[in-house]
């Protein structure tokens, strides 16, 4: 028999409901310099870029395996530092540092990782905070290295084939690419035996455990991962400006990396774009607030947390999902 | 052939565990027959849990072997221990609420998925295809212990039996060599109780070893091939049922004291 073709397409689409999403949004993305009025707005959404591939990684980390980092700035900045002193010192050029850097920075996790991922809630925190506030201190205070307050300039771009990113343009089609992969391996690993270890431990470790899932070894490797997805985006973001300094990786820094979680929501995937834009667009659009920002970015912390514990997208996603199944509950009754 | 002759597929010998100096468990061994149906019944506080958390290396043994397959568990981790082929239950139902139905079986699979991270982040072909042979085994499984229709609701909704079927779903999903039921009717009415009763004895037909801790004295007594009496963290009896019954040592340290209180 053979099975209408609309049934077929509309399995096929359930089935590579994932890719096929991803594929739309690359279309989308691939149009949207066309409707950016000049490049400065452009320069805005490469921004995001940035931020969302930091944000991707720590979403695991936080959202996934329920775990909470106030120190993803610090790698965030040791990505830049690292690529920025190994290209301007001469001794690599753009995309090897960035991989060295990428790979020292997962090694300092993963030593970071084994002491501090024993601890739970705000002594993790507490940690990683404190992981944060050293790094910021020893690009600050180590001048001779790392330029003090004023840093380092004349960051090469990256290139391929000859052709620099350096203009708005060039850049918006290299970041968000990087994006897309990283997102895509996001997905991946969130439909994977590993992925559901991961949301197991979140919610309880001793049954997680109990079930084969080796905790400590599982957060760890997410810690080293979100460490590097942190570096990565560090070294785009000292090759597109040109230019770091100490300010952009600040414990502050970390906190708007969380915030941005938050409001993406807890462990999803897509709303970490909607999280960053939001919180990276909003100063944009409120400028006449400016000067009330660290207050707006906590009042909307502690508003989503206290309504909202998962997050402003899963939360709402997921009061959807229970209000539909106790629904189908409520038509079915069946004995108890 | 009488499962009690068996050889064992799990041997305590001499466990003892002190909690704060307190003895939680002094000296205790008994087996467990390959194929068979062995309870752990004992008053409350006589070490029951604490000998499931020992075999399942959520509590370190300060002394004594636990054979498994040859191999000594004592001591180690317990996603050691689950790889081994030993799964459990809790006693307070451990779902994971937030995650589906389907997921938290799923679950049960976790030594079975691998834990390659490279290969979780590329999504190979080699794992798409072990994914799809999972997610049918857990399918199959929630069929048979009668979820079949919930797979993608989140657990968390599920009325309370369905919770603890699921619980069962999820230990029996990976066909362990060993299952460790901790009070599997604690908390349903006699129509389940009968239910999860009928699934043991199902279970014990198609081969699995299972260790069952359970107040319930008339499930215990209708389903196991042998009873383990632990009272103050010692073994005080060991047999059949109805040997185990007419004990006098059991009935002053149990059911005698059940008897006072009813």
């Amino acid at each position: 028999m053979r099975v209408p073709l609309r049934q077929r397409l509309w399995w096929f689409i359930l089935r590579h409901r994932n890719g096929l999403t991803v594929w739309l949004a690359a279309g989308g993305l691939a149009l949207l310099p066309l409707l950016m009025p000049t490049p400065y707005h452009l320069g805005l959404v490469n921004l995001i870029g940035i931020y969302a591939l930091a944000v991707l990684g720590l979403n695991l980390f936080i959202g996934y395996a329920g775990q909470i980092s106030l120190g993803h700035a610090g790698f965030f900045g040791l990505g830049a530092y690292g690529s920025a002193l190994l290209t301007v010192g001469g001794w690599l050029t753009p995309w090897p540092a960035m991989f060295l850097t990428a790979l020292l920075v997962g090694l300092t996790a993963f030593l970071l990782g084994l002491p501090t991922l024993r601890l739970h809630g705000h002594y993790l925190a507490m940690a990683t905070l404190g992981f944060n506030y050293i790094v910021h201190l020893v690009l600050v205070q180590w001048d001779a290295v790392t330029g003090g307050p004023s840093g380092i300039s004349g960051i090469p771009p990256l290139t391929v084939a000859g052709v620099a990113f350096q203009t708005e343009s060039r850049f918006y089609y290299l970041i968000w690419t990087a994006v897309l992969l990283a997102l895509t391996l996001c997905l991946n690993l969130v439909r994977s035996g590993v992925g559901r270890g991961l949301a197991a431990l979140a919610q309880d470790e001793e049954a997680a455990a109990a079930l084969g899932v080796n905790v400590r070894r599982e957060k760890v490797r997410i810690f080293v991962l979100s460490a590097i997805y942190a570096s990565v985006a560090g070294s785009l973001y000292a090759h597109y400006f040109s230019y770091v300094n100490p300010d952009g990786f600040c414990i502050f820094k970390s906190l708007d990396l969380v915030i941005m979680v938050v409001v993406g929501g807890m462990g999803s995937i897509w709303g970490t774009l909607f999280g960053v834009s939001f919180i990276t667009l909003l100063p944009h659009y409120l400028e006449f607030l400016e000067a009330w920002f660290d207050i707006i970015h906590g009042l909307i912390l502690v508003v989503i947390l206290i309504f909202l514990p998962q997050g402003l997208i899963t939360g709402l996603w997921d009061h959807l999902r229970l209000t539909l199944a106790r629904r189908r509950l409520l038509a079915r009754p069946e004995a108890p | 052939m009488n499962p009690l002759v068996r050889p064992p597929l799990l041997e305590i010998q001499g466990l003892s565990k002190n909690f704060g100096g307190v003895p939680a468990l002094a000296e205790v061994s008994f087996s467990v027959p390959a194929g068979s149906v062995t309870a752990l019944i004992g008053p409350n506080g006589a070490g029951k849990t604490t000998l499931i958390n020992c075999l399942t290396g959520l509590v370190r043994p300060d002394r004594g072997r636990i054979l498994f397959q040859g191999r000594d568990l004592a001591g180690r981790a317990p996603h050691e221990i689950a790889a081994l082929g030993v799964a459990r239950t809790f006693q307070n139902l451990r779902l994971f609420p937030r995650l589906s139905v389907l997921d938290n079986v799923l679950l049960g699979l976790t030594p079975q998925a691998g834990s390659s991270l490279w290969q979780a982040l590329l999504r190979t072909p080699s794992l798409r295809h072990r994914e799809r042979r999972l997610k049918l085994a857990a399918l199959e499984a929630l069929d048979a212990f009668g979820l079949g229709g919930k797979a993608d609701w989140p657990a968390g909704v599920l009325p309370y039996g369905d919770k603890k079927r699921l619980e069962m779903a999820r230990v029996f999903v990976s066909q362990p060599a060993l299952a460790l039921l901790d009070e599997p009717v604690a908390g349903l009415n006699s129509q389940e109780t009968a239910e999860v009763a009928g699934l043991i004895r199902n279970l014990r037909r198609q081969g699995r070893t299972l260790l069952l801790v359970e107040h319930d004295m008339d499930l215990v007594m209708g389903v196991s091939d042998l009873v383990v009496v632990l009272d103050g963290g010692r073994r005080i009896a060991l047999g059949p049922p109805e040997e185990v019954q007419r004990n006098p040592l059991v009935l002053e340290a149990y059911l005698g004291r059940m008897s006072v209180t009813a």
